[in-house]
């Protein structure tokens, strides 16, 4: 699985959505990423991943692309991998 | 009004108290009258109270409105569609709740400000977590209780979060020492809220003459000492009995309520309660709502600057404490320090962590 799909279906298992729809997702955009929602995608990202993320990504993760962002610059995800 | 993301990067105990009087003052000048023109019920009682804002000079002229009327009123300052989340105070079967409605920004704020008050003392790092209460309790994701909201406002600064009680609030001993085995020697976070874990953790532990060590670990608390007291069960008792039971050294008592969820006062290691520069406290004679100096006794007012959604950022609470000193608490946190001394007299008795009443 590349690390993209991988990122992705953080997203798809956190909030029981398509695949397809998750590109364009938004913090509080959708009943599921509520606060509770964005401590499991946390969740599912860290073990996704391997990584343990600090507070203030976790904040700052406010959308799929935002969480990309973060994961490339911060953790070294690759995501062209 | 003000730039909240501005006040977020000052470090959370950094300011001394002139610097600290004019930041609170502008801001919170800012968010009376933000409300006034906002919250009908609230500029019904502004009016009432006959007040000038051409008068208001200092921090303490700020108008304080009792914790109760959240109770009794509808006070929003954002309007039905803009209203994000709902949260309540607890409050025991026949007891009125407060309703603290909570739009986006403010939610936010929220958490922004406690990640930067909670990283003063466990650092920036987060740890592997064990939630002392039941997963049952952030059941209703629409409507959190006072106990629900402060375990997923924590719940930011674990990993691998735990529950050590199950749905019946039956201690999970299996869970726990799974936990306990997958994360020996590393540091720890336990939250919880003080008479849960009095009543449903040490106890427990007690009872079945268990010990485990989590001589590594960090507990956060909050809640109130109302039920414990009942008990007498005094703050040393509870540490000492912790220790006892699961070796641990680091025990943070907070002092913080859901009409000002975010700014908790979090006990520094000398065993007093600091407030940051989000928020302060100010005690008041109970005969005629004149400052007390330090070390008098009398009612807590809290003010924060985080309440936009609601006017809830100079409140009267129904709790006594005393100031302990200002700037130069051992710790080295500078603002003011202080200490809860229990509920006024005749208040209605209420507390996070005293409203799990078990059938």
């Amino acid at each position: 699985m590349s690390n993209l799909e991988k990122y992705t279906n953080a997203f798809v298992q956190a909030f029981e959505i398509e695949p397809k729809d998750a590109p364009a997702l938004k913090y509080q955009d959708i009943k599921a990423w509520d606060s509770v929602g964005h401590m499991g995608l946390v969740a599912n990202l860290e073990e996704a991943f391997d990584i343990m993320m600090e507070t203030e990504d976790i904040i700052d993760l406010s959308s799929f692309e935002k969480g990309k962002e973060i994961l490339s610059q911060k953790y070294d995800v690759d995501f062209a991998q | 009004m003000l730039n909240y993301d501005e006040i977020l990067n000052i470090a959370p105990y950094s300011l001394n108290k002139n610097e600290k009087e004019k930041l609170l003052f502008d801001g919170l000048f800012d968010l009376t009258k933000y409300h006034y023109e906002n919250c009908g019920n609230y500029r019904k009682i502004l009016n009432t109270l006959n007040i000038n804002f051409d008068a208001l000079k200092t921090v303490s002229d700020i108008p304080f409105i009792p914790v109760r009327l959240f109770k009794e009123f509808n006070l929003a300052s954002i309007k039905e569609d803009e209203i994000f989340k709902t949260m309540t105070s607890s409050g025991t079967s026949g007891q009125a709740v407060s309703k603290i409605v909570l739009d986006k920004a403010t939610a936010l704020n929220q958490q922004k400000t406690l990640v930067k008050i909670v990283s003063d003392f466990t650092g920036a790092s987060r740890m592997p977590m064990l939630i002392i209460d039941s997963p049952s309790v952030i059941k209703n994701r629409l409507m959190f209780s006072a106990r629900g909201a402060g375990i997923l406002g924590f719940s930011i600064f674990g990993a691998d979060r735990t529950y050590a009680l199950d749905e019946d609030m039956n201690l999970d001993l299996k869970a726990i020492e799974t936990f306990l085995d997958k994360h020996k020697g590393k540091p720890i976070l336990l939250f919880g809220f003080t008479f849960m874990i009095w009543q449903y953790f040490y106890k427990e532990l007690k009872k079945l003459n268990k010990k485990l060590d989590i001589s590594n670990g960090i507990l956060i608390h909050g809640g109130g000492w109302k039920k414990l007291i009942n008990e007498a069960v005094s703050k040393e008792d509870f540490k000492k009995a912790l220790k006892d039971v699961c070796a641990l050294n680091n025990v943070h008592d907070y002092y913080g309520m859901v009409e000002q969820t975010g700014c908790v006062y979090m006990e520094c290691e000398y065993g007093h309660l600091h407030a940051s520069i989000f928020s302060d406290v100010i005690i008041r004679n109970t005969k005629d709502f004149s400052l007390a100096p330090i070390g008098e006794k009398g009612i807590i007012q809290v003010v924060s600057l985080l309440p936009e959604s609601y006017p809830g950022h100079s409140l009267l609470t129904e709790d006594e404490g005393i100031i302990l000193g200002e700037d130069d608490c051992p710790c080295g946190r500078k603002g003011k320090y202080f200490n809860i001394l229990g509920r006024i007299k005749n208040a209605e008795i209420r507390g996070c962590s005293d409203t799990y009443e078990k059938h």
